[in-house]
């Protein structure tokens, strides 16, 4: 009886507890997309659902003079979707080199990523700024992707090293013994197996241009090329927080899509997390 | 007997291509040679100028001078231009000298294969050569290019310019020159009263930040996981899909986002408060609750993400342990405390120290939410929740304080590489990864 009693206690309270953290997590998602609601345009509001619904802040998104949300939607999709696939191909490249082959600085090459990849971003800004700037590039979305692109093998080999290494190399030598070559392998063997790290990949490389604001300001100088996360880092910084209900509605179309893909891809997301660092 | 190997040596060595010419691999030698002509011409007539550019970082500012009789400003040397300008030479001559020493070599090593009377490749070999044996090396060329030019060059570029006084208001080029100063700009930073004042400040917090951050998320993160995975616990999944939603949202939303609801006048929270009768808290704006604000807001964004990683581990810790336990007649916390801690602790020790390294250089977090404000009178250009890298920005790109924003970006490095190496060094995935298959 005793122990029965106990372990009601213990639920109810897990539960209760559970409920608040839920709210709390749901909480400012709700918040957002209600708001995108409300009419008006400021932050204030009396209750949480708004007395009445209105579309006009999305009608306004596609309409407005100022605001090209259309134009910067296809931007940032063709910014993020390049620099997806170039920088994909450009780790997964890397990464098998140095899983499956053992060469000479084989292990000074890994360091070096290693290293490399914790520098502050900021300063070197200014040396690719320059660097685009004699190259001609400046204001392009080819640039964005170039860098994007160049960038992917630093932040992702690791990661997608320590998920090669655990596919077995028996496969490898079988094929080899079968006479493939090395490219055939990679493409036969590698790629279907390493699927869904490749998607984790994918997806982390498609993110990061989707929401970078302060390399992308710095490129993009004329208001047709920007990206989604520019165009939204300036209605906050330009219109302080005045037009908040815009802000709201902008803000859900841009997350939505992402979101969605996390919650689709949540388990991928740890096995991505901890192949790299916490493998053995 | 030695004559070919010494005789193509050294023809390589007077221009790329010959001595693969002399050995007979016409294609390759021909390439060769090509590749080599250009280069040369290319550096007779860039090395110079870029040697020049860097050691002197330009001799005339831009200037006042008589253009057909008119007297008009003409720009001058463009220091910084001219630092880029060269660096990037340099590092395509060292690409260029690494190609031709091999080119040397391999001249040698064919040479040497005709003096033991065997055929040296074909063109078609030194492919096959090329894409099966060499294959990694060749593999990593293209990323390698790109890593070197988008990310070696510009920290080299970075860490040059710690050593100038390139920096408004006095040395920012088209209009003045910049000049080398050695040590000069790290002395300053550590000895002139107002700089040092800033930096151990900022520093301190940094340090505290990254503490309070990891520790909060991972313990949060830990808590939560074991709620959601207790025996009798129903809707296992929904619960974790609700709580994954924080990690879902892209953080440049969710901290906008946050901003606003934290915001002391109209936002809702404290709204919440004031309908319980109490006073709204000045969460952005007052020194202390800006930092208690981003410490819960970087737990709201955070402990999803360790939350699954424990929960990932949990999975694996074997049952017959909590057996043996129950046999025992271990209480529930024992259990915890002897085989559901440590275990959590051992397989995600190595994602603690790349998240707190990870907080360190938080710049999304900070920079979004409060900007580091509110604003400390007596800091340069800093606030109360700035980061290093958050002032670091500012002194980039607000207050082009471009040395000193080095400097500082050079000790950051320091800090997270000595945790990230020594991190790196210890998990088995480096140190026998041979063995793990």
């Amino acid at each position: 009886m005793g122990i029965k009693m106990r372990n009601a206690i213990r639920l109810t309270a897990s539960y209760i507890l559970l409920v608040i953290i839920a709210i709390c997590c749901i909480y400012p998602a709700l918040w957002i997309v209600l708001s995108s609601f409300r009419p008006g345009k400021s932050l204030y509001s009396k209750s949480l659902i708004p007395e009445r619904f209105t579309l006009d802040h999305y009608k306004e998104l596609f309409t407005s003079q100022s605001f090209l949300f259309e134009t910067w939607y296809m931007n940032t999709l063709k910014i993020a979707l390049f620099s997806m696939v170039i920088g994909t191909i450009l780790v997964l490249l890397t990464s098998y080199a140095v899983s499956r082959f053992r060469f000479k600085g084989r292990k000074n090459a890994l360091s070096t990523i290693l290293v490399l990849g914790m520098f502050p971003g900021f300063m070197s800004m200014i040396a690719i700024y320059i660097l685009l700037n004699s190259l001609n590039l400046l204001n392009t979305h080819a640039a964005m992707i170039i860098v994007y692109a160049a960038g992917a093998p630093l932040g992702g080999t690791l990661i997608m090293k320590g998920f090669l290494d655990t596919i077995p190399r028996s496969l490898d030598e079988a094929a080899k013994i079968d006479g493939a070559t090395n490219f055939q392998i990679f493409r036969k063997i590698i790629l279907p197996l390493s699927k869904p790290m490749i998607t984790y990949m994918s997806l982390t490389l498609f993110v990061g241009p989707w929401v970078d604001f302060i390399f992308a300001r710095l490129v993009l100088r004329t208001k047709e090329n920007w990206t989604l996360a520019v165009g939204l880092w300036d209605l906050v910084n330009s219109t302080q927080d005045s037009n908040f209900t815009l802000f709201a509605a902008a803000s859900v179309l841009i997350a939505l899509p992402i979101t969605i893909l996390f919650i689709f891809l949540q388990r991928l997301l740890v096995d991505g997390m901890t192949a790299g660092a916490s493998k053995g | 007997m030695r004559q070919h190997r010494t005789i193509a040596a050294v023809l390589s060595a007077i221009c790329m291509g010959l001595g693969q010419l002399y050995n007979r691999q016409w294609i390759k030698g021909i390439l060769l040679l090509i590749v080599g002509v250009f280069s040369l011409y290319y550096f007779i007539n860039n090395l110079g100028d870029a040697i020049w550019g860097m050691a002197t970082l330009g001799d005339q500012g831009s200037h006042l001078a008589k253009v057909n009789g008119l007297t008009q400003m003409v720009a001058g040397d463009h220091s910084i231009n001219l630092l880029i300008e060269g660096l990037i030479t340099v590092m395509m001559l060292a690409v260029f000298l690494v190609g031709y020493y091999a080119n040397i070599k391999n001249a040698y090593n064919a040479g040497k294969q005709r003096d033991m009377g065997i055929a040296p490749n074909n063109f078609k070999q030194t492919l096959n050569y090329i894409f099966e044996i060499k294959f990694a090396q060749s593999f990593l060329t293209l990323p390698a290019i790109g890593i070197m030019f988008f990310t070696i060059m510009p920290i080299i570029f970075m860490i040059l310019l710690a050593f100038t006084n390139y920096s408004a208001p006095n040395n920012l080029p088209p209009a003045n020159l910049v000049d080398w100063v050695g040590f000069k700009t790290f002395t300053n930073l550590v000895a002139l009263k107002t700089w040092s004042h800033t930096f151990f400040g900022v520093l301190t917090w940094t340090i505290i930040w990254a503490v309070l951050a990891t520790v909060t998320t991972y313990f949060g993160g830990v808590l939560v996981a074991l709620l959601i995975q207790q025996k009798g616990i129903r809707f296992k999944g929904l619960w974790r899909v609700i709580l994954i939603i924080p990690y879902a949202i892209p953080q440049l939303i969710s901290l906008l986002v946050m901003r606003n609801m934290f915001n002391g006048q109209f936002g809702p929270i404290n709204q919440y408060l004031r309908y319980f009768g109490m006073d709204g808290l000045p969460w952005l704006t007052d020194p202390f609750w800006a930092k208690v604000t981003v410490i819960i807001v970087n737990m709201w964004v955070g402990i999803p993400v360790s939350m699954l990683l424990v929960m990932s581990v949990l999975t694996t810790i074997p049952k017959d342990l909590y057996e043996a336990a129950d046999v025992d007649g271990a209480s529930g916390f024992q259990k915890f405390k002897i085989i559901t801690l440590p275990m959590i602790l051992f397989s995600t020790a190595p994602v603690l120290i790349t998240q707190f390294a990870g907080n360190i250089n938080n710049f999304n977090l900070i920079f979004l939410l409060t900007n580091g404000n509110p604003v400390v009178g007596d800091y340069q250009y800093a606030g109360a929740t700035d980061l290093l890298v958050t002032w670091l920005y500012k002194l980039t790109l607000d207050q082009q304080r471009y040395n000193m924003a080095s400097a500082i970006g050079i000790i950051i490095f320091l800090i997270i590489a000595t945790f990230s190496i020594y991190n790196y060094r210890r998990t088995r995935s480096f140190k026998e990864e041979d063995m793990i298959q």
